[in-house]
């Protein structure tokens, strides 16, 4: 009896199993599509995970107002940034959001590969379209001007410094160094302190080598590549990219001021710097509020010049592109939401004191007062960061006054391939002292020249 | 009288209508337990081809596309394949692979084989031993590797520690191009033997023990009775551990991912890491695909091979 009543179960078993792996992997849909009422409903990332909770309370809060003064788009809020292990995943399964957060080094291989949408004819009208740096728009342009995405943040590269170890070793914190060989001398002195205390450090690791070589390189004056006729070709195998890699040779092996341990990245300078057992390096102003808020630093303890010898500086930042399956009422919609969230000075004033009620850091040269400005908005916008500030500015002045004298440059063509051969450079240079820094520079010229003619 | 031949059959009497309803509820029967048969065995095709053989025919199929994910991608040819031979590091990346495989078999073959005979000569504690054996094998992958990291640290870390209590010079570990490879198969083969020296000792304890007293009565010493009877019982599963070891550590990835980046200089790039490379660092699915498909060969000629080997083991 009882094996004649479990076959039907068995049977709707088999089945329901089949019928679960069949829908498993079935189209997914967005589920963005027009909301009941004529409504667009538009999903967006770059909301802050609940672990932040002001952040997060700010950004539901602009949703809210947003969709007060546009009754006719709703907004679906996705935490997240742009992850590129998960983008590909995310954009075959049909997840992708409709606008989404995206770094500068990505946005030349999304426009290449058709991953963003075409934004050029749509952007005529946009208020504060002007006002927005040159360089920082044509980071999303591909090479015939045509428009895949707005910047919203930008950085650019100084030096950042202990000023409690510069006192300790007898340095002036208020006197940053202003040219590499200051750095290096510096640099000796601080590691003179004893007790693991490493004078300058450097990446070399994950890409993050890579990139800051091309920070160093621009320093001095360099580039990582020139365009000819339309084709790129490596330019580091050059003076400034020895003397780059000389330096960081003689400080590692001759001075012994950057520490015995190598194949750092980020979060490593972050924690020596955190823990006060580094003097300098090479970084952006974000890196202050991440060695304050997770590697317990202080905002006093540090310090931003411009880069030594700053004839040119790395700037990046990141912005938000378009999903390439969007409808045009929501590459409209799109539009709309990023201009009055991230591109909008009148917005400025309130959210620098929204960030001041909250105790979160206003005054350094990042969100909530990007530096992506030009002309009366930027003035504007500093003015604001000058009443409001609630971390030491002048600790970062040297930075800020340099600024305006020192030229940004942008990443090179196929970033992330470059950095990667420009790492095993770094990497030999920091971990072996018999380095041959031609041989390295004409190998690593080679490879990155191959990259480029296949592109 | 005529008589019917002896082998030829009495002609079918017509069923009776009782014995019509038995087939036909012995019919009823069968189809309905082929049903639920075929029922689960679809379950198991539509999941096996879902999660397993899609991903290798689309993998395939990506290899010789450019892959976009907006639109489908194009067609590529060969050109995905004719990028990847192009490339500088890919045969950095097979030698890599093809040396950590190696120095995994030397340190990650006779470890787990020494410690299991070891651990089989044991009478006190056994147990003890074999779940200390075991439990680097429950760490997560990630975290042996943040572990060793430490202990790798050429500042602070464990081991120049101890090198510098005992006056003897701190070494490079990871940050030398000569040792950083052999560094990361120490800690593969540190969070691995568990599970092999716990295959090794169940092979080693179904050796009968007359085995070993008669090469004792024959005046055999330790090495012989190693040799000629613990080796020649437990051949097949050596073997076949070792063609799974081969399999397993050309896909090595998170020890290279997580502790040098692929570094230095690229001594710790594996084919495994330059797939992600391209995959996930240059957003370049069509080519990381075609080296997963070359991947994908070499480890299915081991796989064949071991496939052979077990045939031939259960016909012997």
């Amino acid at each position: 009896m009882s094996s004649t009543r479990s076959r039907p179960i068995a049977l709707a078993s088999a089945a329901v199993v089949s019928l679960a792996a069949l829908t498993a992997c079935g189209t997914s849909s967005d589920g963005t599509g027009s909301a009941p009422g004529g409504k667009v409903t538009l999903a967006v990332n770059g909301q802050p995970p609940t672990t932040q909770a002001f952040e997060r309370k700010l950004f539901d809060r602009h949703v809210a107002q947003f969709e007060k003064t546009h009754p006719d788009i709703d907004i679906v809020p996705h935490e997240g940034f742009m992850d590129p292990k998960t983008f590909n995943a995310k954009l075959a399964g049909g997840q992708l959001e409709d606008v989404f957060y995206v770094y500068f080094t990505d946005t030349r291989g999304l426009i290449e590969k058709h991953q963003a949408a075409d934004l050029t004819g749509r952007l005529k009208g946009m208020p504060h379209r002007g006002d927005v740096q040159d360089a920082l728009m044509k980071v999303f342009q591909d090479a015939d001007g045509r428009q895949y995405g707005l910047p919203t943040a930008n950085y650019s590269m100084g030096l950042l410094y202990n000023r409690t170890l510069f006192a300790k070793a007898g340095l002036d914190p208020d006197k940053p160094p202003r040219t590499w060989t200051e750095v290096r001398a510096a640099a000796k002195k601080i590691a003179g302190l004893g007790d693991n205390t490493v004078g300058y450090a450097d990446f070399s690791k994950n890409n993050q080598g890579g990139w800051h070589f091309t920070a160093g390189l621009y320093s001095r004056g360099g580039r990582i590549a020139t365009e000819r006729d339309g084709k790129w070709k490596a330019a580091f195998n050059s003076a400034a990219g020895r003397a780059t890699l000389r330096d960081l040779h003689a400080m590692r092996w001759q001075d012994g001021s950057m520490g015995s341990r190598q194949l750092l990245q980020a979060e490593d300078a972050q924690r020596m710097m955190g823990s006060g057992k580094l003097g300098m390096y090479l970084s952006a102003a974000d890196n202050i509020t991440v060695i304050a808020k997770q590697f317990g630093g202080a905002y006093r303890d540090y310090g931003l010049a411009p880069v030594p010898d700053a004839r040119s500086t790395l700037i990046g930042g990141e912005g938000y592109m378009i999903n390439p399956k969007a409808s045009p009422e929501k590459i409209e919609a799109g539009l709309k939401w990023l201009q009055w969230k991230y591109l909008n000075p009148d917005l400025v004033e309130q959210n620098v004191r929204d960030n001041v009620a909250s105790g979160l850091p206003v005054g350094l040269p990042m969100p909530p007062t990007p530096d992506i400005w030009k002309g009366t908005v930027r003035e504007r916008v500093e003015q604001a960061k000058r009443k409001y500030a609630n971390v030491p500015v002048r600790n970062y002045q040297p930075f800020m006054d340099a600024a305006p004298h020192v030229p940004g440059v942008v990443e090179p063509p196929e970033a992330q391939q470059v950095y990667a051969v420009l790492d095993t450079v770094m990497q030999a240079v920091l971990t072996r002292e018999d380095a041959d820094i031609d041989a390295l520079l004409a190998a690593a010229e080679k490879r990155v020249d191959q990259i480029y003619s296949a592109l | 009288m005529a008589t019917a031949p002896l082998l030829e059959k009495p002609a079918p009497s017509p069923p009776t209508p009782a014995e019509r309803q038995r087939r036909a509820a012995r019919l009823r029967r069968s189809v309905h337990e082929q049903l639920t048969a075929y029922g689960f065995l679809c379950a198991a095709v539509v999941l096996f081809a879902l999660f397993s053989w899609w991903p290798i025919i689309r993998n395939v199929l990506l290899s010789f596309q450019h892959v976009n994910f907006a639109t489908g991608g194009t067609w590529a040819g060969t050109a995905n394949f004719e990028k990847l031979l192009s490339d500088p590091l890919l045969a950095t990346a097979w030698r890599n692979t093809a040396l950590f495989t190696a120095y995994a078999l030397i340190l990650g073959f006779f470890v787990p084989f020494l410690t299991a005979v070891l651990l089989n000569e044991f009478r006190h504690a056994r147990a003890y031993f074999r779940i200390l054996i075991y439990l680097p094998v429950m760490l997560p992958p990630v975290v042996v590797a943040l572990l060793w990291k430490w202990f790798y640290d050429p500042g602070p870390g464990l081991f120049n520690e101890v090198l510098r209590t005992l006056h003897l010079p701190a070494a490079d570990w990871l940050d030398s191009s000569s040792t950083s490879l052999i560094s990361l198969v120490i800690v593969s083969t540190w969070a691995n033997m568990g599970t092999a020296t716990l295959i090794y000792l169940a092979a080693l304890q179904t050796i009968p023990g007359e085995l070993y007293e008669a090469a004792e009565l024959d005046g055999a010493n330790l090495w012989q009775r190693l040799r000629h009877v613990t080796i020649p019982q437990t051949r097949f599963v050596l073997l076949v551990l070792l063609l799974l070891q081969v399999v397993a550590t050309m896909q090595v990835f998170t020890e290279p991912y997580v502790m040098t980046g692929g570094g230095p200089e690229d001594s710790t790039v594996t084919v495994m890491f330059l797939i992600y490379r391209y995959a996930f660092v240059y957003n370049d699915f069509g080519t990381a695909s075609a080296l997963s498909l070359l991947l994908l060969l070499v480890l299915a000629a081991f796989s064949a091979l071991y496939l052979r080997v077990t045939r031939h083991a259960k016909e012997d």
